[in-house]
């Protein structure tokens, strides 16, 4: 075989070796694909279900059936007149809103001074930024629950859920500092020698290079607030009036025994927001991601 | 003379006290959330682990009772911490693999790569409650399209959420459904391997599996292990899926006079997050919930001092910042 190969004239050899190479490419592209698209299937499956689950009659969303005889896309308005639903669309819309503003606006410094300044114990705050960022929010749940219903009587409204987020969050504080690392001393410098104090910096010069990680941070928090199942839960649960998307979702669940349908139609009223969202700024979002997780 | 030597250092001391409130001013936002909402907490639940309290009444000393009580009597704790070390075994293990593969996956592909990665992190979007829910149904036995689909291929149809040995495999299929972040970590870290290292490799012969393991490996190992460290700080808090899970499940939701208590079925889908809901806001016994919270912190707390080496790969170029 080799042999046959080297009294070959070159050229001959040279695009037999090609199209060994090319078949083999054509093979290894068929089979990387495959996989890939078992892959998309295990992956968005689930959301085909779940819509067409959404949009069959009650008796049908008992059955073994996959399609829908008759499109009820009716359900979707009968979710969305579930009474409650819209007051915890507006609920989860004023936590997300507010909360993602006040971590901004409180956060920034903080990643500012941590990733800027020069001061003794800088280490160690980060440290404690970081500790901050991996605690469980159970471990503090209780004395912050009595504090919120025994000393402020304000459970049973969002404000323990939104007020913390004016104090800085330590995944934010973080995911920012870290960008803010990559800005050049030198812009900060400059501004300094003209005259700029550091509060003009932050805002003028910094800012607008940062604003593909605030961005992230934006969405990330929005994202946050708008999952969060435990807050929701402990805080507001006991007034009606101040349920979340997530928690009250629990709920139509309860209300709606069997209806598979409407709940999964009230599913994906839920998760809608946030992939239109992300859709929307899928940029930032994945640059966000990487930020966190670390350059090695 | 006198003057100038004297002045010069007062003028160095008031810049550095300007320099000091500044920096002051800056973190005080956060000074003020990490006293509040960290480090007073914290205080707090120590001191209420050695009370007892039902939220009512007084607190009273009661010395290590709760603590007795937890580790002794409280019949799910040993139970959650099985249910924690197994998440953390399987459900970890196989999250970051599988993220791991389906980032290699994305970085051959040569069509579609912006569909297919798409795709992938779609999922990971879906708000864990929303998320569960589908999945509960998808496998719900009877008319769970997935359950259906198994029947039709011939295989087992096993209870999934309804059944204890198959409750936590069908909460780790949930987990792994929303693998997008890890798949992203992985990939930017990919795309960083030098090409050279690739075509040394290949010079010396080297088949894919090689390349793998002595050029990719090495290089992507920091990540994999930040990947595996944050993988099990998160399945310490473990809460919203497992607790949601066995609510629809179970068919116990809300309703008044209705209680859910979390781990159905038979207490195979307990965390240690549960039990602090649990005894704090179920059984209003918040001294044995302060020792849940503290065992909590401190298995989370040794975690991340892991994290907090050097060599872990979270804090790069940090330590010195400027």
């Amino acid at each position: 075989m080799t042999t046959t190969t080297v009294t070959l004239p070159t050229t001959a050899k040279s695009t037999a070796a090609a199209k060994v190479a090319r078949r083999r490419a054509f093979l290894h592209w068929v089979a990387v694909h495959s996989v890939a698209i078992a892959a998309a299937l295990f992956f968005l499956l689930p959301f085909v279900f779940v819509l067409l689950t959404s949009v069959m009659t009650d008796q049908q969303a008992l059955t073994a059936d996959l399609w829908p005889h008759h499109w009820q896309w009716g359900n979707y308005l009968k979710v969305w007149q579930t009474p409650g639903f819209l007051t915890w669309w507006r609920n989860t819309l004023v936590y997300a809103g507010l909360g993602t503003l006040l971590t901004i606006v409180s956060s920034l410094p903080v990643a500012y001074a941590l990733a800027k300044f020069r001061f003794r114990g800088r280490n160690l705050a980060l440290m404690a930024v970081i500790s901050m960022m991996m605690l469980p929010p159970q471990v503090t749940v209780i004395p912050m629950y009595l504090f919120w219903a025994k000393q402020l009587d304000l459970t049973g409204t969002l404000w323990p859920l939104i007020i913390p987020m004016a104090f800085g969050d330590a995944f934010s504080i973080f995911l920012l500092r870290q960008f803010l690392l990559t800005i050049p001393k030198e812009y900060v410098e400059a501004a300094r020698i003209d005259g700029c104090g550091e509060l003009r910096t932050l805002l003028r010069v910094i800012l607008p290079m940062a604003r593909p990680a605030v961005a992230a941070v934006a969405l990330f928090q929005f994202f946050y607030c708008w999952n969060d199942y435990f807050g929701p839960q402990i805080y507001s649960s006991e007034n009606q009036g101040a349920w979340t998307l997530s928690y009250g979702l629990e709920s139509f669940k309860g209300a709606h025994h069997t209806d598979w349908n409407l709940t999964m139609a009230a599913t994906l009223l839920v998760t809608a927001p946030v992939i239109v969202l992300f859709f929307f700024a899928q940029k930032a979002f994945i640059e966000g991601v990487t930020l966190t997780g670390v350059k090695g | 003379m006198a003057v100038a030597t004297t002045a010069v250092p007062a003028a160095l001391r008031r810049k550095r006290r300007r320099e000091r409130a500044r920096t002051l001013a800056f973190l005080s936002p956060w000074l003020i959330g990490f006293g509040f909402f960290f480090a007073y907490p914290l205080v707090s639940t120590v001191y209420f682990s050695f009370m007892r309290y039902d939220g009512f009444a007084a607190p009273t000393f009661t010395g290590l009772k709760n603590w007795d009580y937890v580790f002794n009597h409280y019949p799910f704790f040993w139970q959650g911490l099985r249910n924690t070390l197994w998440l953390v075994v399987v459900m970890v293990a196989l999250r970051v693999t599988f993220g791991l593969g389906i980032g290699l996956l994305i970085t051959k592909l040569k069509t579609g790569v912006g569909f297919f990665r798409t795709a992938f992190y779609l999922p990971y979007l879906a708000p864990p409650v929303a998320a569960t829910m589908a999945f509960a149904f998808l496998l719900n036995p009877g008319t769970g399209p997935v359950d259906h689909l198994l029947g039709e291929l011939g295989l087992p149809q096993p209870g999934w959420f309804t059944d204890p040995s198959w409750s936590k495999p069908a909460l780790t299929m949930l987990a792994m459904w929303g693998v997008g972040d890890l798949m992203v970590i992985f990939m930017a870290a990919l795309l960083d391997v030098p090409r050279e290292q690739y075509e040394a490799a290949e010079l010396d012969g080297a088949g894919p599996w090689q390349k793998f393991r002595y050029v990719t490996f090495p290089n992507i190992s920091p990540i994999v292990m930040f990947a595996v460290v944050t993988g099990v700080i998160q399945t310490m808090q473990y809460y919203t899926q497992a607790i949601v899970a066995g609510k629809v499940a179970s068919g116990v939701i809300g309703g008044s006079g209705q209680q859910f208590e979390p781990g159905y079925p038979h207490g195979s889908t307990w965390t240690l997050p549960q039990m602090v809901y649990n005894l704090g806001f179920q059984r209003f016994d918040t001294g044995s919930a302060c020792v849940v919270a503290l065992v909590l912190f401190a298995i989370s707390m040794a975690f991340t001092s892991l994290l907090l080496r050097r060599r872990s790969g979270f804090l790069p170029e940090s330590q010195d910042g400027e």
